[in-house]
């Protein structure tokens, strides 16, 4: 299965912002938290449809989210996850002595998971604290 | 019958928005309505009302189910955690007004804590490169008075902070910008093409991580110098037409945001965004903002500075405060696993903190102190809801340009339930009885 290398950055959405204030433990939050946004160049290279689950790792981590194309782009390269459990799951943690991790600019690579599912904010984090994942 | 509560202070964001109208059941109890609230402000005000909220704190048992304790078992709880800790992380404080955060601050330098609050992973960067050479900057009022040259630079206020581009920087009319958006031109930097891109009269779609560069390129265009053909993705030709238009205004701004604070470069990429405001300085006035994200870091800052001297990152363990962002700092405490406590409160650092740093908070005596159901309450020992700030309490909160807002409270917190406050001041008083302070 084909695999892509994106450069990874995280951020605000208002969908996210709406979500995470409807409660972080609800399944609105993962479908506005739990997905990476993707140039349509980006996906003809992986070859697969939108709307299709795909595993994001870097060196820091791995997570599962739904790949979907950007509504605010192109930006052929760059993945975006809306700030939130899935997005830390692989972000860098360095902070290079500033205090502040490193939440854009994190090489990743993107494959197809399409049996794999999206945890619920919550969950995710206690397993991944648990070392369940 | 409803009656309406008006000029309702918003506790999302750090415009603060001071105009939103809610209606409310005639007991006072119950909200129905939220008006002139952006999507996010009116969901937060709406989701107060869950009937599946919270309303008492839970303790966290060995298999992962919770058991409801009192308010008093909570603060015993607390106090003796905070008490016995040898060094003890207090983090948070963005949603908190700003006499809880005094309280809290109390607590911290009688437990010898380390003191946070959202601005390590939001503008904590900013503040080092304030330290490092100053802010020109300015107040919002100014802004929609005055500005006719906006840069949003990696920031993007159409999804963070929906109403600042109506409320200040974009559309009102001001006393000298009598047009609106017809008489402001709008810049903005981004890697992608957002929302707020979309709506530029020039969007600069910059190499993610690049932003040191072009910042370098504006201060070299600036003073008209030679420049190479493409700078972090742009050509030359735009950027001398950008700070030709900034030039050529009579009052600009900088707002900025997450796009510079947390790229590779950091503080550094803030020292030369101020740099560039400093240097049009000598040709036109202009000003620059950190578009602050919760309703009241800013607030948190102005407290820990005027009772420790620093805005973040303070290390009391020694007795005196102490400040050395990369060492004092949260994510770094928490990675080195130098914690033995944790204290959370008015934020959500289990969300928002790369993993690493969350199991470091599982691992030790832990308390949450948040009126939601979030990944910090999901992984911490003791989770204490209490009321909403801005919402069921009033209090203090500063805006992003440092402007001191009186909040207001709307309706009134399930029956039983603390705020912030009064949940403080109980532990303030149980740690300095452990502690023998009087």
């Amino acid at each position: 299965m084909a695999k892509i290398t994106l450069n990874l950055i995280s951020g605000r959405t208002i969908h996210q912002g709406v979500a995470m204030e409807g409660g972080k433990e609800k399944d609105l939050y993962r479908k506005a938290a739990g997905i990476i946004e993707m140039d349509d160049s980006d996906f003809k290279k992986l070859g697969c449809w939108k709307n299709t689950n795909v595993r994001v790792t870097s060196p820091y981590g791995t997570v599962i989210v739904k790949a979907q194309e950007t509504s605010q782009g192109p930006h052929p390269g760059v993945g975006f996850i809306p700030m939130g459990p899935w997005a830390n799951q692989i972000v860098n943690p360095n902070t290079y002595s500033t205090g502040m991790p490193t939440f854009k600019g994190v090489p990743v690579e993107v494959e197809v998971a399409m049996d794999q599912p999206i945890i619920l904010g919550v969950e995710l984090v206690q397993k991944a604290c648990r070392g369940e994942l | 019958m409803t009656k309406t509560v008006t000029d309702v202070v918003c506790p999302f964001c750090g415009t603060l928005c001071d105009d939103l109208e809610v209606s409310v059941t005639d007991d006072g109890k119950q909200i129905l309505d939220v008006y002139n609230a952006c999507a996010i402000g009116a969901e937060k005000f709406l989701h107060s009302q869950a009937k599946d909220r919270i309303t008492r704190p839970r303790l966290q048992q060995p298999d992962g189910t919770w058991k409801d304790i009192s308010y008093d078992e909570a603060a015993d709880y607390t106090a003796k955690m905070l008490a016995g800790a040898k060094k003890p992380l207090m983090y948070g404080w963005s949603s908190v007004n700003c006499e809880a955060q005094s309280v809290g601050n109390e607590i911290a330098e009688t437990c010898r804590a380390c003191v946070d609050n959202t601005a390590a992973v939001c503008h904590g960067t900013t503040l080092i490169a304030v330290q490092d050479i100053g802010l020109p900057t300015c107040t919002l009022g100014e802004v929609k008075n005055r500005a006719d040259t906006i840069i949003f630079w990696g920031c993007n206020p159409c999804h963070a902070h929906p109403r600042h581009m109506s409320r200040y920087s974009i559309f009102p009319r001001g006393f000298f910008t009598g047009k609106g958006h017809k008489s402001r031109k709008l810049v903005v930097v981004d890697p992608r093409v957002t929302d707020t891109a979309k709506m530029a009269d020039m969007h600069l779609q910059v190499t993610q991580g690049q932003d040191y560069e072009l910042l370098n390129a504006f201060r070299v265009a600036i003073r008209n110098e030679w420049l190479p053909d493409v700078v972090a993705g742009i050509p030359k030709e735009k950027i001398i037409e950008a700070v030709t238009m900034m030039k050529a205004g009579r009052f600009g701004i900088i707002f900025f945001g997450m796009g510079v604070t947390q790229s590779l470069g950091k503080n550094h990429n803030i020292d030369e965004a101020i740099a560039v405001t400093k240097d049009l300085n000598e040709y036109t006035k202009f000003s620059i903002m950190p578009m602050r994200g919760h309703y009241n870091v800013t607030g948190s800052g102005e407290v820990l500075a005027w009772q420790f001297g620093y805005p973040y990152s303070v290390d009391l363990t020694r007795g005196f405060p102490r400040y050395n962002p990369g060492d004092t700092s949260s994510i770094d405490l928490l990675n080195r696993g130098e914690i033995d406590a944790a204290f959370v409160i008015g934020s959500d650092p289990g969300a928002h903190f790369p993993i690493s740093a969350v199991k470091k908070i599982s691992q030790v005596n832990s308390v949450c102190v948040d009126p939601h159901i979030t990944p910090t309450s999901g992984v911490s020992k003791l989770h204490v809801p209490v009321a909403f700030n801005g919402v069921e309490t009033g209090g203090n909160a500063y805006r992003m340009d440092n402007v001191p807002i009186d909040c207001r409270k709307v309706v009134d917190a399930p029956e039983g339930m603390l705020t912030d406050e009064q949940f403080l001041v109980m532990v303030r008083d149980r740690v300095k009885k452990l502690k023998g302070v009087a």
